[in-house]
């Protein structure tokens, strides 16, 4: 039996064939390494994102999240609820929050509810990937596994937005929060502490449509980590993943500049430093090579 | 839509803030701001708003309703929660701005083609059709949302990053064939469908504004 046991939500983006589908392989592997179960919660929905106020109404938002609690509920009973996504994760944290505050809208929402066969009872918690590493298992432990040091390679740490604000991961400041910087430094790498980009928006679900104004952010992201020397991007979250890494040729192509700074996950970073190969590690799904970490998970190293 | 317009101009008459507070999801908060402009020093897009949320507080205030209404500016909320965490007054700005856009599309006031409610739409359309999002499909109709030929347009010059995110396994064409989705799509529309009726109902709608295209 597993250590620890939680259900997941993994979100859209991370499914096969979408756009994060390396960020759930490297989750996989990382947990794996870590005895982390995850059990996926059936049958899940998509939680709304932060995007879908014109198409529907509050309580609409809040029926798609309770329901992924309902069903988590029922078949995962008393296991915390794990989202990867930090919109996802949002979504459920704010449902979450509203509910608990009016007990009309736990009734409506429980209304709308019964129309699928589910009730949703409060006692959720739902938390994210990186909380689940930090609080339950701590840098220690995460220390622990770690064959492949990421010796030399320079990362910045790019938090964003949503994994940061509205509720962050506690203990943590809004404006320069430093678990991903700790994370980077456990298992080996090279964290830079004076990243200016650390917690700006990359544009978000924006860059779909105010694709230039998202560039701006994107570029200053990227020129920032170039200033200090940095070797990769790493984030937490697979918009600003997706968004940081998609769009530098799209900048290289409009503005001239010669942008290619690979953007990856921390969970691909442990998943390296843990001994797993390029595959496990999600590293054959980018489009911008992170050469660094790519070499050491094609490096063979002794058994302990 | 233009309906639910005049049914609104006629109830609340020159109270903009009132109507704001009763109608708009957190509008109740709009009072509390004291006018100290954080929030529009601190907002992703701010240098292209027209109105900065601070500006927007005042406007509701004055009674500009036509003018906030149909503005662009809380459509370019890009969700960095910045505004939020950094109010002094605590007010949830953000989703005081995404209600706002949320009430103006309602009313028919929002601006005709706005590219973030348009996307907005899509989105919830997609995600709602099978439960989950296909990235594929959304991205098509966000593309092709002003016509075929601006979509063509748009998917070559963006056939660079289409190529990489296929070769990196990110994006495949096979998604518009197979979606994933929810076994229990039909329940879980149900239960949207019963939101909306019940959201018509707390907020005293007549018509129900929203459904669910099948």
């Amino acid at each position: 039996m597993a250590k620890r046991e939680y259900a997941f939500y993994p979100g859209c983006s991370s499914q096969l064939r979408g756009s994060a589908a390396n960020y759930l392989v490297s989750v996989e592997s990382m947990c794996e390494k870590l005895d982390v179960k995850m059990t996926q919660i059936p049958d899940w929905n998509c939680c709304g994102a932060s995007i879908s106020y014109a198409g529907s109404s509050e309580l609409a938002r809040h029926v798609l999240s309770a329901r992924n609690f309902a069903l988590s509920d029922k078949h995962l009973p008393g296991q915390d609820i794990v989202a990867t996504c930090a919109a996802c994760w949002l979504g459920g944290r704010e449902t979450i929050e509203k509910l608990d505050a009016s007990s009309q809208l736990m009734a409506d929402t429980n209304e709308a509810l019964k129309e699928a066969g589910l009730e949703y009872k409060s006692g959720t918690a739902i938390r994210h990937m990186v909380e689940v590493l930090v609080e339950d298992l701590g840098y220690e432990e995460l220390g622990k596994p770690v064959v492949k040091p990421l010796d030399g390679v320079k990362v910045a740490g790019y938090v964003g937005c949503q994994t940061n604000r509205p509720f962050g991961i506690a203990g943590e400041s809004f404006e320069n929060p430093m678990y991903l910087d700790k994370l980077i430094d456990t298992v080996g790498g090279e964290s830079i502490a004076k990243y200016e980009e650390k917690v700006s928006c990359c544009g978000g679900s924006l860059a779909f449509c105010e694709q230039e104004k998202a560039e701006k952010q994107i570029k200053n992201i990227v020129e920032s980590a170039y200033d200090h020397g940095a070797d990769v991007i790493c984030t937490p979250c697979p918009l600003c993943q997706a968004n940081v890494e998609v769009y530098q040729s799209e900048i290289n192509r409009k503005q001239g500049t010669k942008l290619n700074m690979p953007v990856v996950y921390y969970s691909q970073l442990l998943s390296v430093a843990y001994g797993g190969t390029l595959k496990e590690a999600g590293l054959d799904g980018h489009i911008i090579q992170p050469k660094k970490l790519q070499e050491i998970a094609v490096k063979v190293v002794g058994r302990r | 839509m233009g309906d639910l317009n005049t049914q609104m101009l006629d109830k609340y008459r020159n109270n903009f803030l009132h109507e704001v507070e009763e109608k708009v999801d957190d509008g109740h908060w709009v009072k509390m701001c004291m006018q100290c402009g954080v929030c529009a020093g601190s907002c992703t897009f701010g240098p292209d708003w027209e109105h900065t949320p601070q500006k927007i507080f005042m406007m509701i205030r004055a009674g500009k309703r036509e003018e906030v209404l149909s503005s662009h500016s809380m459509w370019l909320c890009t969700s960095c929660y910045n505004c939020m965490v950094r109010c002094p007054r605590e007010l949830p700005i953000t989703h005081i701005m995404h209600g706002l856009a949320s009430y103006a599309h309602r009313l028919g006031l929002a601006p005709k083609n706005q590219p973030t409610r348009d996307f907005s739409l899509i989105f919830w359309d997609n995600c709602t059709k099978t439960g989950r999002v296909n990235e594929l499909r959304m991205t098509i109709s966000v593309y092709f949302r002003e016509g075929i030929v601006s979509g063509i347009k748009k998917m070559w010059t963006l056939r660079n990053v289409g190529r990489g995110l296929f070769f990196a396994k990110r994006l495949n064409p096979l998604e518009l064939f197979v979606s994933h989705g929810c076994k229990d799509k039909d329940g879980l529309r149900r239960a949207l469908k019963k939101a909306d009726e019940i959201e018509a109902r707390r907020r005293g709608y007549a018509v129900q504004p929203r459904g669910y295209s099948s």
